[in-house]
C-alpha cells in the first residue's frame, strides 16, 4: 500500500519546484549518501590486506555461531512456548499465574541481565548442579548462552502464540465444534493454520530481534559474530572491526526482514482482492 | 561458594553493595528519562518525514529506520563510543590540534538509546499517522491553520493518544536496553552489579538484585502508563 | 508541545556543550581497569585501591600536578586513552611492541612473571604446550598473557575473559582446567578464601620478551614525550626516596621492580 495514496491531498496541488520539504528530503538524503560514501572511503582508505586475512576467516566462524545459536534458541524456545502459552489461556488461576509470571519476568527483565545470571550466576551453584547432574551443560558457556535465550524469546514467543490464537474469532471455534470437531483437531485443523498467519509477522520480528540479541554472547566469551569483532577491535584497535561487523548484521537483518515480508505475501495471496 | 555474610552484602554504607546498586537505578532511571524527549522528537519527526508526499523525505526517513532497527544495540553502541571521538578529533584537531574530545559514557548512550528508541517510536507513530482520517487535516486547512499549525493543534494531541500503548512498549525496551550501556562502563544498575559480582564473587546474588531492580521499574512503568491512560481517557470522555 | 519542544532543545543544548567538551584542566587523569588486584581494584564504596593506584600517586605527587582516576574496561582502555578520556594508563599494562604502535609508554615501574594456575586435584604436570593439550585455559583478552597463550598452547582452547575475576570465578567453578595470569595476581587470588580450590602449576619458560615486554609501563597518546619525560623522572624519584619501596612492601614481600635496566 502507497503511503501517499491514504493521506490527504493538502489543498495546495502539489507543489513543482522546491518546496521546502523537497529541499528538507534532499539534503537528509544527500547527508546519507555522504555517510555512505564516507563509510566506503573509509573502509577503502583503511583497507588492511592483513586484517581481512587475519580475521575475515574469524568472522566467517563467529557468524556461524552466531546462526547456529539463534537457530537453536528459536526452535527451543518455540517448543517452551507451546505450553506457556497454553497456561497464559488457561482458566485454572494458579496455572496461568505462573505462566503470567514467567512471561513477565523474562519481559521485564534486560535479556543481559538473563544471560548474565545464567553464565556468571549459575556458575556458583556448581556443587549443586553437579549433584544433579546438569554441570556438564551449564559448563559450557555456548550452552548457558543458548539456555538463556531459549527461555526469553520462549516468553515472547508464547505471547505472539496467544495474540494470534485469540485472533481467531469464537465462531470459529464454535462452527468446529458443531461439526463435531474435538479440541485438538480445532485447533491443529482450524485454528493455527489462520492464526499462523497472524503470527507470521511477528514471528520474523522476534527472529530478527534475536539475530541483534545475540551479540549479548560475546560478553558471556562465546565466540560470536560480535566476540570476532571484538577479539579483532582489541588486538588490532582499529574502528573498522566494529564497521565490517555492523555490515554484516545489516544484511543479515534486511535479508531475514524481506524475507519474511515475500512469505507473508505469498500466503496471504488468496486473502487479496 | 564465597563464605562473607550475605546481609552485610546487601547492607547500606561502606561494606554493602546496595548503596551502589541503588544509585545505579538512579543513573538508570536518569538516562532513560534523558533519552525519552530526544528519542520522542525524533520518531516523530522522522515518522512525519515517512508519510511525507516528498518521495526523498521519505527515503531518507527509511534509511534512517533501516539502519539504527537492523543494527544490533551493543553494535550501535561500540561503533558511537569508539568511533565517534575519534572522528571528532580529526575534524577539532583542523582547527585545535592540542585539543580532546570526551564523549562520557552517559552521553554516548543518550545518543545510541535515542537514535534506537527513535526508530522503533518511529514506526508507533507512523501506524498511529494512518489511523488519523484525512477529514481532520481537510478541517485544519479549512480553517485556515497552516500546515505545520494543523499538525501541532490538529493531528499531534490525536497521534499522541493512538500512539500511547506502542509507546508504552518502546519505553520498556529503552528501559531494558539502558543495561547495554553498562558494558561501555556507565556507573548504572547492571554495571554496580556486575562490579559487586566481581569483587566479592556472589555472582547470582548481585545479579539476581539488578533483575529486581528491572523488574520493578517495569513495573512502576505499568503503573505510571495506566495512571496517564485513564486521565487522557477521562479527557476524551469530557468532551 | 511547547514545553515538549522546550525540554528537547535544553536537552540538546545539554549534550552539545557535555559532548564537545574540551579537556584541557591542569589535573592529569589517569585510567586504571579496577578489576585486577592486588594492582588496581574497586572497593564496594566505589573508590579505586591498589599497588598502580598507590604508585599513580605518588608519581603526581613527585609531579606536583593534581590526579584523577577513571576506571576503564580492559579492553577498551588504550581507544579511551586515543579519545581523550583520560591522558594516561596507569593499570599494570606491559610495554608491547603492539601497543607501541598506538600509545608511547613510560619506563617500566614494575615487572612480574606470568604464571599458570590449576585447581588443587589436576592431573597436570607441567606448562609446555604438550602438557596442556586438549584443555580449556582461560585468560583475560588482550593481555600479554592471553597472546602468550594463544601463541604457545595451539592444541588447547584458550578462552577470553574481560578480566581476571571472570577468569578465576570460572577456574574455581570447574569451567577451565588452567588459566594464565600475572603470578602476584594468581598469588593474590590463591590466598583468598575463593582461591582454596586452587594451586601455581609453574610459570611458562622462556618468557619472550617480544611477548611479555620489559615490564609495566604508564601508557600516554603517541607523541607526548614531555609527559613521558616526566613520568620518567618521577618514576626515578621515587625509586631513589623510599617511596616506591614503602608502596611496594605495603602490598607485596618481595620487591616486584624485577632487574634494574
Amino acid at each position: 500500500m502507497s503511503v501517499t495514496a491514504a493521506l490527504a491531498e493538502r489543498p495546495p496541488p502539489r507543489a513543482r519546484g522546491w518546496p521546502r520539504s523537497r529541499v528538507i528530503g534532499y539534503a537528509m538524503v544527500g547527508f546519507w549518501i555522504l555517510f555512505g560514501l564516507g563509510i566506503v572511503a573509509y573502509l577503502i582508505f583503511a583497507w588492511n590486506a592483513d586484517f581481512f586475512a587475519k580475521y575475515a576467516p574469524a568472522y566467517l566462524k563467529g557468524l556461524q555461531t552466531t546462526l547456529l545459536l539463534v537457530c537453536i534458541s528459536m526452535v527451543l524456545g518455540a517448543i517452551l512456548s507451546v505450553p506457556v502459552a497454553y497456561g497464559r489461556m488457561s482458566s485454572n488461576r494458579i496455572l496461568s499465574g505462573l505462566a503470567y509470571c514467567y512471561v513477565y519476568f523474562f519481559r521485564g527483565t534486560p535479556l543481559l541481565v538473563q544471560t548474565y545470571l545464567v553464565y556468571y550466576g549459575l556458575g556458583s551453584f556448581r556443587a549443586e548442579l553437579q549433584t544433579v547432574g546438569l554441570w556438564d551443560f551449564f559448563k559450557d558457556a555456548f550452552n548457558c548462552g543458548v539456555f538463556a535465550f531459549a527461555l526469553n524469546t520462549a516468553a515472547y514467543q508464547a505471547e505472539i502464540l496467544r495474540g494470534a490464537i485469540e485472533s481467531v474469532p469464537r465462531g470459529q471455534w464454535e462452527g468446529a465444534a458443531s461439526l463435531g470437531l474435538h479440541k485438538l483437531q480445532t485447533l491443529r485443523k482450524i485454528i493455527l493454520p489462520q492464526a499462523l498467519i497472524v503470527a507470521l509477522r511477528p514471528y520474523g520480528n522476534e527472529l530478527i530481534l534475536m539475530v541483534k540479541a545475540s551479540a549479548i554472547v560475546a560478553i558471556i566469551t562465546v565466540y560470536d559474530l560480535m566476540g570476532q569483532a571484538k577479539l579483532a577491535f582489541a588486538n588490532s584497535f582499529d574502528i573498522q572491526a566494529y564497521i565490517w561487523v555492523a555490515l554484516v548484521y545489516l544484511v543479515m537483518v534486511e535479508i531475514l526482514r524481506h524475507g519474511v515480508e515475500w512469505i507473508e505475501r505469498r500466503i496471504t495471496i488468496h486473502l487479496k482482492r | 561458594m564465597p563464605s562473607q555474610n550475605i546481609w552485610i552484602l546487601l547492607s547500606w554504607g561502606p561494606d554493602g553493595w546496595i548503596d551502589d546498586i541503588a544509585y545505579g537505578a538512579l543513573v538508570t532511571i536518569a538516562l532513560a528519562l534523558a533519552t525519552l524527549p530526544i528519542g520522542l522528537t525524533i520518531g516523530f519527526f522522522v515518522a512525519w518525514a515517512k508519510q511525507s508526499e516528498e518521495p526523498s523525505l521519505r527515503l531518507a526517513a527509511n534509511i534512517y529506520t533501516t539502519v539504527f532497527r537492523g543494527l544490533p544495540e551493543l553494535v550501535t553502541l561500540f561503533l558511537f563510543f569508539f568511533g565517534v571521538p575519534i572522528l571528532l578529533q580529526h575534524l577539532v584537531r583542523y582547527f585545535r590540534p592540542d585539543a580532546t574530545i570526551d564523549v562520557n559514557s552517559f552521553v554516548a548512550g543518550m545518543i545510541v538509546l535515542s537514535l534506537i528508541f527513535s526508530s522503533y517510536a518511529s514506526e508507533v507513530f507512523l501506524s498511529a499517522f494512518r489511523a488519523i482520517p484525512k477529514g481532520q487535516y481537510e478541517g485544519g486547512y479549512a480553517i485556515g491553520l497552516s500546515n505545520w499549525l494543523t499538525m501541532r493543534k490538529v493531528i499531534l494531541p490525536q497521534l499522541l493518544r493512538i500512539a500511547f500503548p506502542g509507546l508504552e512498549n518502546c519505553w520498556l525496551s529503552l528501559l531494558k536496553d539502558t543495561s547495554l550501556v553498562s558494558v561501555v562502563g556507565l556507573a548504572e544498575t547492571l554495571r554496580n552489579a556486575y562490579t559487586a559480582a566481581r569483587v566479592t564473587k556472589h555472582a547470582f546474588l548481585f545479579y539476581g538484585v539488578a533483575a529486581l531492580v528491572f523488574l520493578g521499574l517495569a513495573v512502576v512503568s505499568s503503573f505510571a502508563t495506566s495512571a496517564i491512560l485513564r486521565s487522557l481517557g477521562k479527557r476524551e470522555a469530557q468532551r | 508541545m511547547r514545553i515538549a519542544l522546550r525540554i528537547a532543545l535544553a536537552a540538546s543544548a545539554a549534550l552539545l556543550t557535555l559532548g564537545v567538551a574540551q579537556a584541557q584542566e591542569t589535573t592529569l587523569r589517569i585510567g586504571t581497569e579496577g578489576a585486577y588486584p592486588p594492582f588496581n581494584n574497586l572497593t564496594s564504596d566505589g573508590q579505586l585501591v591498589g599497588f598502580d593506584i598507590d604508585i599513580a600517586k605518588a608519581l603526581c605527587d613527585e609531579m606536583k600536578v593534581k590526579c584523577t582516576f577513571v576506571a576503564q574496561d580492559w579492553d577498551g582502555i588504550i581507544p579511551a586513552l586515543q579519545a581523550g578520556k583520560f591522558d594516561a594508563i596507569v593499570a599494570s599494562m606491559s610495554i608491547t611492541p603492539e601497543r607501541q604502535e598506538k600509545v608511547d609508554f613510560s619506563h617500566k615501574y614494575y615487572n612480574t612473571p606470568s604464571a599458570l594456575a590449576v585447581p588443587k586435584d589436576s592431573t597436570l604436570k607441567g606448562v609446555t604446550k604438550e602438557d596442556l593439550a586438549g584443555k580449556t585455559i582461560g585468560v583475560a583478552t588482550t593481555t600479554t598473557h592471553f597472546n602468550y597463550a594463544s601463541k604457545t598452547y595451539t592444541d588447547s582452547t584458550v578462552k577470553g575473559y574481560p578480566s581476571s575475576p571472570e577468569e578465576q570465578a570460572d577456574l574455581a567453578n570447574g569451567r577451565l582446567d588452567a588459566i594464565e595470569d600475572d603470578i602476584v595476581v594468581l598469588q593474590q587470588f590463591l590466598d583468598s578464601p575463593d582461591g582454596a580450590c586452587c594451586k601455581i602449576l609453574g610459570q611458562p619458560s622462556p618468557q619472550p620478551v617480544e611477548i611479555f615486554g620489559p615490564g609495566a609501563g604508564i601508557a600516554v597518546r603517541k607523541g607526548e614525550t614531555d609527559l613521558v619525560n616526566k613520568l620518567n623522572s618521577a618514576i626515578d624519584a621515587i625509586r631513589a626516596n623510599g617511596k616506591y619501596k614503602e608502596i611496594n612492601d605495603k602490598y607485596f614481600k618481595f620487591d616486584v621492580f624485577g632487574a634494574e635496566s
